[in-house]
């Protein structure tokens, strides 16, 4: 007859842990740790967090009608030239200058980077439902790979810009009925962008379902009885979310840099709709007398643009396990 | 690879056959006519002739193939016809008289074949786009190289920082912002490009490389941004193997080590992607030619576009999609020869 174990039997003494334990490190708090290091990334994500702000809430503060006819105040210069030139038409009620018809340029940028934001934001979202789902389809079941990675292929082979330019000038008159002239081209451009670009997106999302659905935790889940639809969405889509994440950022900046392109190319939004884009564009042609309606939207698409592509770097190192820690 | 790169060519065949389907058809669906043009005092039934003259009159799928066929059929022939009967190159073989006056693909703006304004149009086109793609490439590969080997130093982070800006800044801004500099400030270079200037002295010459210079720039600096960051990456992979190592500790000289072992085994993926993005800086080429107003094929595509030009359209946007899916081919087929290690077979 042995003696009962007891039901809690007293700790050793030199294993015992001294004070209180750090509270356990959750992934996204390392990602974060990591994130902050990059010094670019972190410019880059408080820049876009600036500009975003800027354009949501400009019009709120800077309370002048961007499609306002001022035609007394046409031509003025930014402010800022009064410093070096001081015969140059300023007026401090118009700290960015007028255009040639007068309307105010601060107004017309806040106005512009609405549009070029929600344009880029919208495209990207479009982009990656649509990305990922091929993606998710592909790698998970495997009558539809064939099919989808064919289409996926086929998608990569065809030249970008000039079917942009197609569609736009085609499809620009039944969708401006349907929607309205800025509604219109708004479902257009965001759209196209968003069929063009979701190849990427597939293709990496595809390969790494294709090694995760071999893992043993899925076979664990399979096991319990768990439906292939709540696999994919318990198991398989957050662990494939950093690769999402970083293509979403590569996606924002060229959905920007496309939408300002077909606005450059005189495809986009209707004349009197400004956009980044547009904007510049439409300066290109004085740009000897008044360069500053150059540089304004151009720097303000480039740095957007740019504060996007560090955003990316800086989410790749932090998202890759390997690095991160280091 | 014989075996590879004959079934990846026979495989291309559907593709293009299916783009040009999507392309036609997409086009099948523009609204204007291209009779709109023409005063309301002639007859209904002329205008019919005129619409049948035109290859409008018919069913879609009839259309297409007529094109089809005048693309990879009829145009072939005026091609050998001109080999052999006028160019310099292949002129001594004797005459063949193979174009018998088909149709071919009429442009709707011009009436005259599509096939020769774009003939036209390529020189220019290639000597910017070519020209600018082969400096960007001599200037990212040494950026690159240099700053995966001293990682982190003042040069990386720097050449880091500027491939990011070339990356971000689109070139319908540098575009303006260079001429804005170098030719309203600075009045170094023309900003416009002449395409009727002819080089015949040292003088035209010298003119025909300032107007150049500009566009040349533009498109140079986002193949840099490109190309030197996959140069860099990709000695970064290199140059941490055991391998390297092994040539230093065998006493090989530094210069050698980098340029011989690492080099030539980072060069292979760069390869691919160079080859990879000649299509798209093709594409990227529209926007500049558009800046710079150098009539070559981006500015034809955009002229046609507003023309509501649709077999001129139909025609330049299939030569794209043939130029990606040929520089797809010539990638993997690259890949596979520079790469003992991959094995299509």
């Amino acid at each position: 007859m042995t003696e009962p174990v007891q039901a809690t039997p007293t700790p050793i003494e030199a294993l015992a842990d001294k004070g209180p334990l750090e509270p356990p490190r959750s992934q996204w708090k390392d990602v974060w740790d990591q994130f902050r290091k990059h010094k670019g990334a972190m410019f880059g994500g408080g820049f876009l967090l600036f500009i975003t702000l800027a354009v949501l809430l400009g019009p709120f503060i800077w309370q002048v009608d961007a499609q306002k006819l001022d035609i007394r105040n046409k031509d003025l210069r930014p402010i800022w030239t009064a410093l070096w030139d001081s015969g140059a038409k300023v007026a401090w009620h118009r700290p960015f200058g007028t255009d040639q018809l007068g309307r105010d340029q601060l107004a017309q940028i806040i106005q512009g980077g609405r549009t070029s934001m929600a344009v880029g934001w919208a495209a990207m979202v479009l982009s990656l439902i649509i990305g990922t789902s091929v993606g998710v389809m592909a790698g998970f079941v495997k009558k539809a790979d064939g099919l989808l990675m064919r289409l996926t292929d086929l998608f990569l082979s065809l030249p970008i810009l000039p079917l942009l330019l197609v569609a736009v000038t085609l499809f620009r008159q039944p969708l401006r009925e349907a929607f309205g002239p800025e509604g219109g081209m708004f479902v257009l451009i965001v759209g196209i962008i968003a069929i063009t670009s979701w190849m990427p997106t597939a293709r990496i999302v595809r390969g790494d379902i294709l090694a995760l659905k071999e893992r043993e935790f899925i076979l664990a889940a399979r096991s319990i009885g768990t439906t292939p639809f709540r696999i994919v969405q318990r198991h398989l889509l957050p662990n494939v979310l950093s690769p999402i994440m970083v293509s979403a950022t590569l996606g924002l900046a060229t959905a920007i840099i496309t939408e300002s392109a077909l606005s450059f190319l005189g495809v986009g939004f209707p004349s009197d709709f400004p956009t980044w884009g547009k904007m510049l564009a439409d300066a290109v042609q004085r740009m000897q007398q008044f360069p500053e309606r150059v540089y304004l939207p151009g720097i303000a698409i480039s740095l957007t643009v740019l504060s996007v592509n560090y955003l990316g770097d800086g989410l790749r190192d932090a998202l890759d396990p390997r690095i991160r820690g280091r | 690879m014989l075996t590879f790169a004959v079934r990846r060519l026979v495989l291309a065949v559907p593709t293009l056959l299916f783009i040009s389907f999507v392309i036609f058809m997409l086009l099948q669906l523009a609204p204007g006519d291209p009779m709109a043009q023409v005063p309301l005092t002639v007859p209904a039934e002329v205008k019919e002739k005129m619409r049948q003259a035109l290859g409008v009159g018919e069913p879609a799928l009839v259309q297409y193939w007529k094109w089809l066929v005048q693309v990879f059929w009829i145009e072939p022939k005026v091609f050998i016809d001109y080999l052999t009967n006028s160019s310099t190159l292949l002129g001594w073989l004797p005459d063949t008289q193979l174009y018998q006056g088909e149709l071919r693909v009429i442009s709707w703006q011009t009436r005259s074949p599509v096939m020769d304004i774009v003939i036209q149009r390529i020189p220019q086109t290639l000597w910017v786009v070519g020209m600018a793609y082969v400096v960007g490439i001599l200037i990212a590969l040494p950026i690159g190289i240099y700053s995966a080997y001293r990682q982190y130093s003042v040069f990386d982070q720097s050449g880091t920082f500027i491939t990011m800006i070339g990356f971000s800044i689109p070139p319908f801004f540098t575009g303006p912002l260079l001429i804005v500099i170098f030719s309203v400030q600075l009045g170094w270079f023309p900003s416009i490009y002449d395409t009727t200037h002819v080089v015949n002295d040292w003088a035209s010459l010298k003119f025909q490389l300032q107007q150049m210079i500009l566009p040349v720039m533009v498109l140079a600096l986002q193949t840099t941004a490109q190309i030197s960051r996959y140069m860099r990456a990709s000695m970064l992979d290199n140059l941490n193997q055991d391998y390297v190592r092994t040539a230093r500790a065998k006493g090989l000289s530094e210069a050698v080590v980098v340029t011989v072992h690492v080099l030539r085994n980072s060069m292979i993926p760069v390869i691919t992607v160079i080859a990879l993005n000649v299509p798209s800086i093709f594409g990227g080429a529209i926007i500049t030619e558009n800046v710079f107003k150098v009539n070559g094929i981006g500015q034809l595509l955009i002229t046609a576009l507003f023309a509501n030009d649709l077999p001129m359209v139909m025609t330049l946007t299939f030569i794209f999609a043939v130029l990606i899916v040929l520089f797809n081919l010539i990638a993997d087929i690259l890949y596979g020869l520079l790469d003992p290690r991959i094995r299509y077979d």
